[in-house]
């Protein structure tokens, strides 16, 4: 499959569609992540940068070790899990400011990724990975990706994921009905970060390496998948707000797959978190410029 | 029964900014009372609710409701027995939740809230018999936003939340005085419908004497922290909004 703009030039080729796919994919596990932090609980976790190597690193150990790829996948949530946890601890046990805990545990993380890897990357090649005997790879990520997307959307359709809600809401009115927000905020960092140590975990087996600064930008790339996704499906509802995310992950890495290849821009893919940067600037300052626009 | 006995409440404690905000003060309150609360500004009124709701931890004393001693319990553990309506209309509800979501948390006020969908069937067509018991036409609109509504409609919606389960005690703080005069007479008289048709144990506060004598059974005057009277309705009945005034002095 090629898409031409004029005879003899590819815009997009195959293989890029498809890895524009696959990586919008593994952005909509993030997205997810980082609508559960950012909108749910509001709290502007940036653990996410840590937890997203840490996914790919315990993954790439385990695995390189002669471990079941589930297991090394499993046990990469639960790290993720558990610096999300301690991220929310520092928050809720000590009141540190919640953005400089989540930077506090990235910053520790990088240290204890390159303490689990041993070395700065982590070569999968010839290794067992869960994409081994898949019949397709993108299909059995798509799967992973859907399968979240039901149980996160069930999760917060139910009483608790209501309260979970609530909590970032209105911490007033959800301890009045009873809701430990305290609690909620530990459950929601856990699973936001559980999340994310997954998308990297899958990142590692997809593309068969690890590498101790792949997590650089991930929060903004997330939070741009977030936010176009918001902007592309306006309806009403945790299930739209959800598939937005893995909507607005896809078109984004498209968006970037065509930027990267149009000839003239001169972009490559080292400008990957300046695009991010970029688009997320942009949807933050655009609304309040049109606002001071109009009112002139 | 309610019952607070020698409650202190000590703003910055041991700095020089010390303030004894509730001072030694008792109270009992009896199964189906309502009472209203009356004080100026400081008096500690808000601090008393607060206390009782459990936002606020006492430095002596403690708090019985039906003889649990809830004087260590957080809020949200609290819950299960206090229901409040805050005063500020924006402040009592989730303004990005549907009015079902909003009755649907309310639903389940301190009880363990389990992995079933939040949405059943059942609980709807209740939620839909007490929003039109308000006359305000909210029951066809369960799928509006609460920030749409308006802040008389919000806090009438408020009012449904704290009662849909009937509290133990519930705290009314001045939750009519944001509102327009006609507003907020239309929800005082929602209130104490509510409170009289389900026999709610109320502790009302607000600043208006009027309010004070008209509702309830039972009025309190706080000054400084202290109950410096404390009216049963034989008493009030033949009072008036001036006899209240002078007795601040």
């Amino acid at each position: 499959m090629v898409f031409y703009i004029t005879q003899g030039t590819a815009i997009v080729n195959l293989i890029q569609f498809l890895g524009a796919i696959e990586m919008g994919l593994i952005f909509g596990l993030i997205g997810m992540a980082v609508y559960l932090t950012f909108r749910v609980s509001d709290f502007p976790d940036l653990t996410v940068d840590g937890s997203y190597p840490l996914g790919a690193a315990v993954a790439s150990v385990l695995i390189i070790n002669g471990h079941n790829p589930l297991l090394a996948t499993f046990i990469a949530m639960l790290a993720g899990g558990l610096a999300g946890l301690f991220t929310a601890y520092l928050h809720v046990r000590w009141k540190i400011l919640g953005l400089l805990a989540s930077i506090l545990t990235m910053t520790a993380l990088y240290s204890i990724n390159l303490r689990i890897m041993g070395r700065p990357n982590i070569a999968l090649l010839g290794e067992n990975t869960l994409f081994n005997n898949a019949i397709s790879p993108l299909i059995l990520l798509a799967g992973i990706v859907i399968l979240v997307f039901i149980l996160l959307s069930y999760l917060l359709n139910t009483q608790w994921g209501l309260g979970l809600r609530a909590s970032g809401m209105n911490s007033r009115v959800s301890q009045a009905y009873g809701i430990n927000v305290k609690y909620m905020q530990l459950y929601s960092l856990g699973l936001s970060n559980s999340l994310v140590a997954l998308a990297g975990a899958l990142f590692a087996q997809l593309n068969l390496f690890a590498d101790v600064s792949m997590g650089v930008g991930t929060i903004i790339n997330g939070l741009a998948a977030v936010i176009i996704g918001e902007t592309l499906i306006k309806m009403r509802g945790v299930m739209f707000a959800l598939a937005a995310c893995i909507l607005g992950a896809i078109i984004y890495r498209f968006a970037i797959a065509l930027a990267l290849n149009a000839q003239g821009i001169g972009l490559n893919a080292a400008d990957l978190n300046l695009i991010a940067s970029a688009i997320v600037i942009a949807t933050l300052v655009l609304p309040k410029l049109k606002n001071e626009l109009l009112r002139k | 029964m309610i019952q607070l006995q020698n409650i202190s409440v000590i703003f910055g404690k041991n700095t020089p900014l010390e303030t004894t905000v509730v001072h030694n003060l008792s109270l009992n309150i009896q199964k189906k009372e309502f009472v209203t609360i009356i004080g100026g500004n400081g008096a500690g009124k808000s601090t008393l609710l607060n206390t009782i709701a459990g936002d606020i931890i006492p430095q002596n004393g403690y708090i019985l409701i039906d003889n649990i001693n809830v004087t260590k319990l957080p809020t949200h553990k609290r819950a299960q027995f206090v229901s409040r309506v805050f005063q500020d209309p924006l402040q009592g509800t989730c303004a990005h939740f549907t009015i079902e979501e909003n009755l649907l948390l309310a639903q389940q006020r301190g009880e363990i809230r389990s992995l079933r969908l939040a949405h059943q069937r059942e609980l709807i067509a209740n939620f839909q018999h007490r929003l039109a018991e308000l006359n305000l036409g909210l029951e066809n609109r369960l799928n509006s936003q609460m920030g749409m509504l308006s802040g008389g409609q919000r806090q009438a919606v408020s009012l449904v939340m704290a009662t849909l389960k009937a509290p133990k005690i519930l705290l009314l703080d001045e939750h009519t005085a944001a509102l327009d005069p006609k507003m907020a007479e239309t929800i005082m008289m929602l209130t104490n419908r509510i409170i009289q048709e389900e026999k709610i144990t109320t502790l009302m506060i607000t600043h208006s004497m009027h309010q004070a004598l008209d509702f309830g059974s039972r009025t309190l005057l706080l000054q400084q922290g202290k109950i410096i009277k404390d009216l049963p309705a034989d008493q009030r009945k033949v009072l008036t909004a001036q006899d209240l005034l002078e007795f601040f002095g």
